[in-house]
């Protein structure tokens, strides 16, 4: 792995010198080949098996006599359209037809198919997957391209400057020859691999930039898209397990003989995390785990309420923490400036609550452990399942399926299902594949959330209204401690995902502090969609709001002054204005509020509109969104994710909220953790920034944005500024 | 045996009497188009059709339809259901596509019942069906766009 390993991070660093040129440029590769040292199951791609008369020139495309291009997608679909995205970067280069091209996923093998901003790990998270795969992409279509025009060349016994490509069809115009793909796929793969190629100059693309239809749509629609719950193989078996009622708790002891007797329950085990009962199907492990009898030990339990966790978060904030980032001298400033504004802000702890709760399969055999699982963090899980399992990580072959949502949970710092799936299939001595299967309750109740915080601000004003000092405290738990991203996560103290959105304050103010305590309580915490700024985005985009409106100024025209070495940010936030009518007057009891948030490198800028109801509630009618993600690879993808991402900030902006009293979470289920429904879905409206930047994330920017916009449009509606998340429907 | 039809076929199955039909369809007929999302009727990622009404099958006790006639994502046909996967198509709903198959049977129902609805019968039809990729939407225009499509008016 390592020799490959180093090829990969050359290339990395080549890429990123050779992302941000211009036309038509010759680029020197070294991609992948599809085959590995180590083979992925038989049948999969990437397993090396000779299959005759198919081109394989890399590690990310096969073209096959049947015509089909296969693209491999190294990244996990889930939901955001990254097997659409990918597979235009290839067709683009390639000049396929957009019908010829399939996609499957890629296994795990780090060596080829490594995320290129993480080095030697492959996964997908952090708004990533399009933006390292850009250039990536690109030169495994155009390499294919490149052979494929010489194995035409060869055959025709022409020139190959002669020869172009469109939609699939390599073609000689003066000799009037033409051939598919799938027609010179067994000579294109005779062919030596090129060690240059050359990639299109952006005019002359004919699918980036253009709508092209899904990829994973129509399996979608039809129940035939299979999912890891789908997943069914001989003599499987299915797990429930029972998990403590509080964290930190352990099985003292289990009368498992009812649970037993259960008809269909194979086997109960108790294992680190709890006690499984194995049956053959949901329903029989689900009353053998409902018959189970055990006694928990609690002594170690966590103690910690949310209510009083708060209170203590509080108190913290009213101390210096460690220094995010420090600029000019505040508490001088704060003490000179005319005026001076406090506000702090809480945040619960958040549940992702996909879809499909977590779940996965484990068979154990001769050659190690194979897994079918909606896999975000290949590298990661391998490790620890081979760490588990005392055999190498090259023994975990990974089959990765379709993710019912994720939101960041299917990439757990400690591989914490896959863990406990692998626990159970060894418990039954590796006798039968074991899918575990996670109910809602127990995937509410899991943990891993996204941490509760508090925010406490000050700022100070000259005479003029203009921000001279600035000083943001945060407190709440970090994610990345004692986990395996520590070192690169956490500097000097500080997670850079507890003060992501809030150390990089875009406003140009002269006195700057941002500071963090981190604290310690026992409730395992993640990241989710956005992170670090679900937080941050919401006491920044308040609190500036605060000050523009004691400035008497307008809240735009505020930001836009604050903006100067920022045109990227102006110009999404003078565009989301502009698309809403920003300082047009509405009707009596309708409001606006805006807000203006970076993440993962993309800038969002997103307008609510409100009305006041009957009731004393209020409505969200519409929302316009801009965004500049740098070059626009599929529009309609990149409206879908804002939409979506705002939806999904919308749930936490309204209603969700996880509470944790005495170390247990008290909700379990959608009742209780509400989530947005279709009546209170706004409508939506996303304007694209053209831009020639390279891309950058859109599956996650715009979930942070709205909670701001919403609460600065409550203010506008009703003078009240709103403190904590969630608002409360009827607030 | 707990007799029933499952789309259009005649299916008996040897199974508890109070497994929830979710369960008698993914695990003892292995239709897995239907998912599992709440177990407690709260999400809609379960909605099949017990003669043509969309019900929640993760609570309903597969006894229940013994005798009845139900509909799931694999098989739900006809002009209604035609459009609703025309216009979920057309539109690019779907997302990570897990709840889907419960929303199209939702939709399919409500356009059964009431062709033409307007946004708050939408919105009130579809509240059981949760979405975690939030492709409200989407969902809401593409009710509109099959409805139309289903009356032979224009798509304008």
């Amino acid at each position: 792995m390592s020799a490959k390993t180093r090829v990969n991070l050359a290339r990395r660093s080549f890429l990123k010198a050779g992302v941000g040129a211009g036309a038509g440029l010759t680029l020197g590769v070294i991609l992948p080949p599809l085959a590995a040292a180590q083979d992925a199951a038989p049948g999969l791609p990437g397993s090396g098996a000779l299959v005759a008369g198919r081109f394989e020139p890399n590690a990310f495309v096969t073209i096959a006599p049947d015509n089909t291009v296969t693209v491999i997608s190294k990244h996990l679909e889930m939901g955001q359209g990254v097997y659409t995205g990918l597979a235009t970067l290839v067709a683009e280069e390639l000049d396929a037809d957009w019908d010829q091209v399939a996609v499957s996923a890629a296994p795990a093998d780090a060596s080829r198919y490594n995320n290129l901003f993480w080095g030697p790990m492959q996964g997908t998270g952090g708004s990533t997957a399009i933006a390292n795969s850009f250039m990536q992409m690109r030169e495994a279509g155009a390499a294919a391209r490149q052979m494929l025009i010489a194995a035409a060349a060869e055959r025709w016994s022409v020139a190959a400057g002669e020869i172009t490509v469109e939609s699939g069809v390599v073609r000689h115009a003066s000799s009037g020859r033409s051939a598919s793909f799938g027609e010179l796929a067994e000579a294109a793969a005779r062919q030596p691999v090129p060690s240059a190629v050359t990639v299109k100059d952006p005019a002359d693309f004919r699918l980036i930039g253009k709508r092209v239809p899904r990829k994973d749509g129509s399996g979608k629609i039809d129940g035939s898209a299979v999912f890891t719950q789908d997943v069914q193989l001989d003599g499987m078996l299915t797990s429930l397990v029972a998990h403590p009622p509080r964290f930190g708790a352990r099985v003292n002891k289990v009368d498992s003989a009812a649970a037993r007797a259960v008809p269909g329950v194979v086997a109960v085990h108790q294992i680190p995390s709890g006690v499984a009962v194995v049956a053959r199907d949901f329903w029989s492990a689900s009353r053998g785990r409902d018959a189970l009898q055990i006694d928990w030990d609690e002594s170690g339990a966590v103690t910690a309420s949310s209510a009083t966790l708060m209170a203590s978060y509080r108190e913290r904030a009213q101390s210096a923490g460690l220094v995010a980032r420090s600029e000019g001298a505040v508490d001088t400033a704060l003490e000179k400036a005319a005026n001076r504004l406090d506000a702090s802000y809480e945040f619960p702890y958040l549940a992702h609550a996909a879809m499909e709760p977590m779940n996965c399969v484990i068979r154990l055999d001769e050659q190690g452990c194979e897994v079918w699982n909606g896999e975000q963090l290949h590298t990661g899980d391998q490790m620890a399942l081979a760490g588990f399992l005392g055999i190498t990580p090259q023994q975990v072959r990974v089959n990765t399926l379709f993710a019912g949502g994720s939101f960041g949970r299917r990439a757990n710092p400690q591989s914490d299902y896959l863990l406990e799936a692998a626990a159970i299939a060894k418990a039954g001595g590796g006798k039968a594949p074991v899918k575990l299967v996670w109910t809602r309750e127990d995937d509410m109740r899991a943990g891993w959330f996204r941490p509760m915080y508090f925010h406490s601000l000050r700022a100070g004003l000259d005479a003029q209204g203009r921000p001279v000092a600035w000083r943001h405290r945060i407190v709440g738990q970090s994610i990345g401690a004692g986990t395996a991203f520590e070192s690169a996560m956490v500097r000097d103290g500080v997670d850079s995902t507890s003060v992501e959105g809030a150390s990089n304050l875009p406003y140009a103010i002269p006195n700057v502090s941002v500071e963090l305590h981190t604290t310690e309580v026992g409730v395992p915490v993640q990241w989710w969609r956005a992170v670090g700024s679900t937080h941050t985005a919401f006491a920044v985009e308040c609190f500036i709001d605060e000050l523009a409106h004691a400035a008497g100024r307008d809240p735009v025209e505020y930001r836009l002054e604050l903006l100067g070495e920022h045109p990227r940010h102006s110009a999404v936030l003078q565009l989301a204005a502009d698309r809403a009518g920003w300082g047009k007057p509405l009707a009596e009891g309708k409001a606006r509020g805006v807000a203006l948030h970076e993440s993962f490198n993309t800038r969002v800028a997103q307008v609510a509109e409100l009305s006041r109801m009957p009731n004393g509630g209020f409505q969200i009618d519409r929302v316009v969104i801009a965004v500049d993600c740098g070059i626009a690879i599929n529009p309609d993808v990149i409206r879908a994710q804002m939409e979506g991402g705002m939806g999904y900030g919308l749930s936490a902006t309204l209603e969700s909220e996880i509470t944790i009293e005495n170390g247990a979470v008290v909700e379990g289920n959608f009742d209780g953790y509400r989530v947005l429904r279709i009546g209170q879905m706004p409508k939506v409206e996303v304007h694209i920034v053209k831009s020639a930047e390279p891309p950058t994330g859109v599956g996650e920017p715009a979930t942070p944005v709205i909670a701001p916009a919403v609460a600065n449009a409550l203010f506008a509606l009703d003078g009240k500024r709103a403190r904590r998340l969630p608002l409360g429907v009827n607030s | 045996m707990i007799g029933f039809e499952i789309n259009g076929s005649a299916i008996e199955l040897d199974v508890d009497p109070d497994m929830p039909l979710l369960w008698a369809i993914r695990d003892a007929a292995g239709l897995t188009g239907t998912k599992y999302g709440c177990g407690a009727a709260l999400c809609g990622a379960c909605t099949v059709h017990v003669d043509g009404r969309a019900v929640r099958s993760c609570l309903l006790p597969v006894s229940s339809v013994a005798g009845k006639s139900v509909t799931t994502i694999e098989g739900v046909s006809g002009g209604t259901a035609a459009a609703v996967k025309q216009a979920w198509l057309e539109l690019e709903v779907v997302q990570c596509g897990y709840c889907q198959s419960g929303q199209i049977m939702s939709a399919v129902e409500l356009l059964e019942r009431n062709p033409s609805p307007d946004d708050a019968q939408i919105d009130s039809a579809m509240r059981g069906n949760i979405c975690r990729c939030a492709t409200y939407a989407r969902i809401r225009d593409a009710i509109r766009l099959a409805s139309r499509s289903l009356s032979g008016r224009s798509e304008a």
